[in-house]
């Protein structure tokens, strides 16, 4: 398993190579992840499913950084970042990894305009944003105004509907141009209609500006959104679930 | 920056939190105002107790004083001369005091302290304790014809009357020289008024002498509980009281009793009223109503009876005479009398001073104890006070001129070492409270730790969601030490505001819960002041903000640190 051994052209921008993964739960081990291989190309859309429990979000957050692996290895853009200070993920999580959460997870007490712009006041110090506050936030207005936010700037996260706060979420997540996002049941607590939105978003984001987007879901119907299917079961994932690039090339 | 933006967030939108820092609020505007009642009361005192002293002090070892005192200050001079601003000498001098009342014989033991009118004025407080506003610009031995204070200037309406003093000076000195007069005829001063007469003041009955002294007094006259004794003995023995019991307590306070000398030879050999002979020798020449005796200025307290009520009832008044019993320089010391008229009060309003000193002129006190030598014309004097130009240098010019002035003969002394048990009581005294009062603050520290771990247990998935954006743990960290911090400004700032406010409004405050509660909270008859005295300390203020401050931060350490080392994976999954 070394570099050369990738075509160049399907130049994995993610991959999961042997991943393990336990939690201990007192004196039992929970084993989740039990050698899961997978690669993502540019440009790609990939559902991951499986039963709840099957540790879908464990890999996502494993994937995102979020979390190091037992066993095997996590590489982005072809370097191992399981294995690198906790500072380099840092960075590379704010710069590179947009992630968008099933609860949305926006923080209560900002705005949704400053829930958008937090990735770039945790990218600046204060200073460097003052400096560059009005681009920044021209910026985040034109794609809450994209997301068809634009009235609702100035509001406090409980006074958005569930949508509004996905897209809010969405417009974080991609407010520093990642190369790829992660969403976790982006629309597991949305009504059909609004999941469906949600989901015709993040297509149109895949197909118009071509991001690169890993999406977890426990129900097949969303997972149709997705270019492929990964189908997580029993800690591995299961055959046939090469990146159609790898597949074409390959 | 965001740490900025969700420390300002989180303080407004979480008022339990506020509600935590109230007893940072509380506990330092109560260090704010007890320090500044401390200090001020503090300042009050010092500025009392250094009194007359000057700077610096140089005293001689010898009972009779240091000869010469233009030699010492031209050697002062040469050696700091560029500190000392000016100089006075001084004699000091343990006396009996004796006055009558009602045909009463009182004596009081006094410190009796020769100055020199000209330069004591511009070395020591002094002037400015003089009841006489002439006086107390340019300082006299000349009783005035009138215009002594009648209410203590220093309290302007809440000053108490003082019962008499609008009589002082030679008008009273008149009447009474009058109502003698008519006393010694049988008749009453006042016309139509009969009035039963006074009694021979000269063969009035001589009561037993009570001293008390104590240690604070003596350290003040600048000897020892043995020393005073044994030359008020002598003193008494000579006045004609014989000594019934003496007492020093382990303190150093000490008590004698005399009573007037009966069966031995010395009472045959002395008159019964040993002023009798003097009095009346000189009354053949002598005009009480038109003359003076030499001045004395009498410190308040030994003239005066002070009432609950804050006013004030006298013995003396400012125009009386006064006789004044004082050992001489040689050895062994012998007892002179000599009448003196009292021509104006002390009122430092510290009571061992106004309770002890007489004040006369230097050159007769000299003259009256032999300190000047009949062939040179040299004088002598008890000590040599120096006022610096820079009070704080007192330290360091003391121990030069302790290497000019041997220890053998001199005492070289700041006025804060005359002090310097009592100054250091208080200080510790302050320190104590300053410690208990800090504990309520860090009982409030307790306060925002509890809170602080609620909230980073309800932070816990926001924290979880920074760290998945990319926020680093020492952000995190960040974020709860600043939100500690601008809890703890907001306290303090509060603390501050409501300290000062208290303190610059504590009279009236004072006044107002007096009158709600018709209980005096504050009774210038206890403390001589009027008013609650304040002394906002700007480096005692800002340590005791920044000690809060500190506290706040110290108390959010803990809870912050859990907050930064928490694993984003399970923080995410907090619900
Ligand atoms: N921090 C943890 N400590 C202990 N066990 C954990 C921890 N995180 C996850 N697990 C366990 O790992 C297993 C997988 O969890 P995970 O959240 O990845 O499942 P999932 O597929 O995302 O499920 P769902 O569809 O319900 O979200 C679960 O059995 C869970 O109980
Ligand atoms: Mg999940």
């Amino acid at each position: 398993m070394n570099e050369q051994a990738i075509p160049a052209q399907g130049h994995p921008l993610l991959e999961a190579r042997g991943v393990h993964k336990a939690y201990r739960r007192g004196a039992h081990r929970v084993e989740v992840l039990r050698g899961v291989d997978l690669a993502v190309v540019p440009g790609e859309f990939v559902a991951v499913v499986g039963q709840s429990g099957s540790g879908k979000s464990t890999l996502l957050h494993l994937l995102g950084t979020l979390d190091v692996p037992d066993q095997g290895q996590i590489l982005f853009r072809g370097r191992r970042v399981d294995n690198v200070s906790a500072r380099t993920r840092d960075r590379l999580r704010n710069a590179s990894i947009g992630m968008v959460f099933q609860f949305y997870h926006l923080l209560p007490e900002l705005t949704l305009l400053e829930n958008v712009l937090c990735p770039w006041m945790i990218r600046y110090g204060p200073w460097a944003y003052w400096r560059r506050r009005r681009e920044l936030e021209s910026h985040a207005r034109e794609l809450l105004a994209r997301l068809g936010l634009g009235h609702r700037l100035y509001h406090r996260p409980k006074e958005l509907s569930g949508g509004e706060m996905q897209r809010g979420a969405i417009a974080r997540a991609l407010i520093t141009q990642p190369e790829l996002l992660l969403a976790d049941e982006p629309t597991g607590n949305l009504d059909s209609r609004t999941g469906g939105e949600i989901l015709r978003l993040l297509a149109s984001l895949h197909r118009e500006q071509g991001l690169t987007i890993v999406m977890v879901t426990h129900d097949p119907q969303v997972a149709a959104a997705a270019d492929r299917v990964v189908q997580l079961q029993d800690g591995r994932v299961l055959a046939a679930d090469q990146p159609a690039a790898m597949r074409a090339a390959g | 920056m965001y740490k900025f933006l969700l420390c300002w967030r989180y303080l407004k939108a979480r008022w339990i939190a506020l509600a935590s820092i109230v007893s940072v609020t509380l506990g330092v505007a109560t260090m704010i105002v007890v320090n500044a009642v401390m200090s001020g009361f503090q300042h009050e005192m010092h500025v009392r107790l250094k009194g007359i002293l000057a700077d610096v002090i140089i005293e001689s070892r010898s009972f009779e004083g240091l000869p010469d005192p233009e030699a010492h200050l031209a050697l002062i001079r040469r050696h700091v001369g560029q500190e000392v601003e000016s100089a006075t000498v001084s004699v000091h001098v343990p006396a009996m005091l004796s006055f009558q009342v009602g045909g009463r014989w009182i004596t009081r033991p006094v410190t009796l302290i020769g100055i020199d009118p000209a330069t004591c004025a511009s070395t020591c407080r002094f002037a400015e304790y003089l009841q006489h506003p002439a006086n107390r610009s340019r300082v006299s031995f000349q009783l005035h014809e009138g215009g002594y204070y009648t209410r203590d200037p220093e309290g302007g309406e809440k000053a108490g009357v003082r019962r008499g003093m609008d009589l002082a000076g030679w008008p009273w000195r008149r009447w009474r020289a009058r109502q003698r007069l008519s006393a010694a005829q049988g008749t009453s001063p006042l016309e139509g008024q009969a009035k039963k007469p006074q009694g021979n003041e000269q063969s009035s009955s001589r009561d037993l002498v009570h001293l008390e002294l104590s240690a604070a007094q003596l350290r003040q006259s600048g000897t020892s509980a043995q020393a005073a004794a044994a030359l008020y003995e002598s003193l008494l023995k000579q006045m004609g009281y014989r000594l019934v019991e003496k007492q020093i307590s382990p303190q150093g306070d000490l008590e004698l009793l005399a009573a007037p000398g009966v069966g031995g030879a010395d009472e045959q050999s002395l008159p019964q009223d040993p002023f009798a002979a003097a009095g009346q020798q000189e009354q053949k020449t002598f005009d009480p109503a038109r003359e003076q005796y030499t001045g004395c200025i009498l410190g308040m307290a030994i003239a005066s009876v002070r009432r609950s009520d804050g006013s004030e009832d006298f013995l003396l008044l400012p125009g009386d005479d006064v006789k004044l019993t004082l050992p001489t320089a040689g050895t062994p010391p012998k007892a002179v009398t000599e009448t003196f008229t009292v021509v104006d009060f002390y009122a430092s309003k510290m009571s061992e001073y106004d309770a002890n000193f007489v004040f006369v002129p230097i050159d007769k006190l000299q003259e009256l104890r032999g300190m000047l030598d009949p062939e040179t014309g040299t004088r002598y004097v008890s000590s040599i006070q120096l006022k610096l130009r820079d009070p704080s240098k007192a330290a360091q010019v003391r121990d030069r001129l302790r290497k000019v002035f041997s220890s053998t003969y001199y005492v070289v002394q700041t006025w804060r070492d005359r002090q310097g048990p009592l100054l250091a009581a208080v200080q510790m005294e302050t320190a104590i409270l300053n410690v208990l009062l800090f504990l309520i603050i860090a009982v409030a520290g307790f306060g925002i730790l509890a809170i602080f771990f609620m909230i980073v247990v309800e932070k816990t998935r926001d924290i979880g969601i920074l760290k998945a954006l990319g926020a680093h743990s020492t952000g995190v960290l960040g974020v709860f030490l600043g939100y500690g911090l601008s809890l703890g400004m907001v306290g303090a700032g509060a603390g501050l505001a409501l300290g000062l406010l208290f303190v610059h409004y504590l009279n009236q405050i004072a006044d107002g819960l007096g009158r709600l509660t018709g209980h005096r909270v504050f009774d210038p008859s206890i403390y001589y002041f009027y008013e609650i005295p304040t002394l906002v300390d700007v480096w005692t203020v800002a340590w005791i903000v920044l000690g809060a401050l500190a506290i706040a931060v110290l108390a959010s350490v803990w809870p912050a640190t859990r907050a930064a080392r928490l694993r984003v994976v399970e923080a995410l999954r907090y619900e």
